[in-house]
């Protein structure tokens, strides 16, 4: 969007006022996919005229000319309307921004893009557009598809949601599952792009303001926890580094703060009946590896000992959750030695085998066993399977570092390589 | 400007200049000198002003086509001979002429390999069909 540094009114304050604007409209009666069109309009309106003239009430301005556009919507459509412009042109200036209203309007929007009739990429899509204000050009660009694409994607989404009652509250656990997609997408992608991981920090962050519901403040908590190392996580020539190789300088250490508080709140309100959930035991996770002062400082007792406490939240982990029973691998690995590693990530070979991560821990798990060639060979077979560029290059140089340090070259070549890249 | 496609391969083509092995077995330095190229390649076209598009395909073919009105599509994905054409990715580049896209695919086969010496990696030209006939043509 073409946001001027300069103006009074920058893109994340216009965008944090929608799910208040489209609400309100909603709440009044509004066709949920006509006044996203219209506030959407309304938007575009405005990065267009408020640099050079800020309004005095911005969420009013909103309402009125996404009102104004929905009056001429259906003018058009049924050309008899007369008088409506008027009676729209004057909205009652709000108080000032209350807390609470703007969760609930938030969570009130969530749970009907996130409604479960949606495949995810339209869930994922409409809450981007619906409650986070993005434009279907920014979001066409964060998923690498054309705008036209995302365009029917969007409006394929409101016609399946039309017609559709919303009088019981919709699932939080499909609200937070799509935040998550939201914030994993943008975790991953480059940062030239729209950053997607700072648009599901700022939405899961107004959500909680309306439901106190643990999950919600733990998956903020894991967001925040993640995203402070995110910094560090590509070097400056666009190379992945892995946790253990990370400048721990570069951390944000007020983001980590501030997730340790958040997933410390969640957990006091645990009882006995009801146990932390998925995404407080993984902040938890995320939260030891973010207070090791060093990679060898890592509290892997305590990392294995909360990634029981994960695998325990589903029936049969392998199945339904193999993500953990890895993840509780690697810890297992550090703590019991590597061949205990190794032996956890067997059982998921029917499950994971063909996925590159299980080949690259297992890399990792034969490299801390000292079993050089092996790790090469499970680094190789990972790169073949990975399934972005950034990684797939990672874990060749991966493979090579590890073949070289098995066998070093017998015919005499450079010595310089392990000065050069700083990693070995 | 005439856009072209210059495609790398795993494999199939002409008779290799000379073999070389999987990348995981060459040399570290040799390795990120390879990688240092390619993002410089890709620089260089997008200060020319000639760069469209980059991609790189996971190495997994399957071939697909229609099983019939009752039936499932058939699929076939391997083993497929060395020889098959396996396409590892390409760039798209807006040229003034063909002898620039030609140039500019040589300079790509000149990468670094193991030993740092130019890979002379086969490079496959396409020129894509323009969607819009010229005025002089009609």
């Amino acid at each position: 969007m073409a946001g001027e540094p300069t103006s009074a009114w920058d893109e994340g304050a216009l965008r944090a006022l929608v799910p208040r604007v489209l609400a309100g409209l909603v709440r009044r009666g509004e066709q949920f996919d006509a006044a996203e069109d219209a506030l959407q309009e309304a938007l575009l309106e405005a990065l267009r005229v408020w640099p050079a003239h800020p309004p005095r009430d911005p969420r009013a301005w909103l309402t009125t000319v996404a009102t104004r556009r929905l009056v001429d919507a259906r003018r058009s459509e049924a050309a008899r309307q007369r008088r409506e412009e008027e009676s729209a042109a004057a909205e009652p200036a709000p108080a000032a921004a209350d807390a609470a209203e703007v969760g609930d309007d938030t969570l009130f929007l969530l749970f009907r893009c996130c409604h479960p009739a949606l495949a995810p990429a339209s869930q994922v899509a409409l809450t981007l557009r619906a409650v986070g204000g993005l434009t279907t050009r920014e979001i066409a660009d964060a998923f690498y598809v054309p705008e036209a694409t995302m365009a029917q994607r969007i409006s394929r989404a409101k016609r399946t949601l039309r017609g559709r009652r919303f009088d019981r509250p919709g699932d939080l656990a499909v609200v937070l599952r799509v935040l998550y997609l939201v914030y994993t997408t943008g975790h991953a992608g480059p940062p030239d792009r729209v950053d997607l991981a700072a648009e599901a920090i700022r939405l899961t962050r107004q959500l909680t303001l309306a439901t106190a519901e643990p999950e919600a403040h733990g998956l903020l908590a894991l967001m925040l926890l993640n995203h402070a190392r995110l910094p560090a996580r590509v070097d400056a020539q666009g190379r992945l580094v892995t946790l253990d190789r990370q400048d721990r300088g570069l951390w944000d250490r007020r983001e980590i703060a501030e997730g340790v508080r958040v997933l410390q709140a969640a957990l006091a309100r645990q009882t006995d009946q009801r146990p932390p959930g998925h995404y407080q035991v993984e902040a938890a996770i995320a939260a030891l590896h973010d207070d090791a002062a060093s990679a060898a400082e890592t509290d892997w007792p305590q990392i294995l000992s909360w990634y029981d406490d994960l695998v325990g939240l589903s029936a049969d982990p392998v199945r339904d959750d193999p993500a953990a029973v890895l993840g509780r691998a690697v810890a297992v690995g550090h703590v019991r030695g590597a061949a205990a590693g190794l032996r956890e990530t067997d059982r998921l070979r029917d499950v994971l085998g063909e996925r590159h991560r299980w080949h690259a821990v297992r890399g990792h798990l034969h490299e801390l066993d000292g079993d050089l060639a092996a790790a090469a060979d499970a680094y190789a077979e990972a790169a073949r399977r990975a399934t972005t560029v950034a990684e797939r290059d990672h874990l060749v140089r991966r493979a090579a570092r590890a073949r070289a340090a098995a066998s070093p070259p017998a015919t005499g070549a450079r010595t310089s390589a392990h000065a050069r890249d700083g990693e070995t | 400007m005439p856009k072209y496609l210059l495609l790398k391969h795993y494999s199939g083509g002409p008779e290799p200049h000379h073999p070389f092995p999987p990348m995981d077995q060459w040399a570290p330095e040799d390795v990120e000198a390879h990688f240092a190229f390619l993002r410089q390649v890709r620089a260089l076209l997008e200060e020319t002003g000639e760069y469209v598009d980059s991609q790189a395909l996971a190495p997994t073919q399957t071939w697909v086509r229609y099983g019939g009105p009752d039936a499932a599509p058939v699929v076939t994905d391997g083993p497929l001979p060395e020889t098959n054409d396996l396409v590892a990715g390409w760039y798209l580049v807006d040229v003034e002429t063909r002898e620039r896209a030609v140039e500019i695919a040589a300079y790509i086969s000149s990468e670094p390999g193991p030993g740092g010496g130019p890979l002379h990696e086969w490079i496959d030209v396409r020129e894509v069909l323009s969607r819009s006939s010229s005025p002089s043509e009609e």
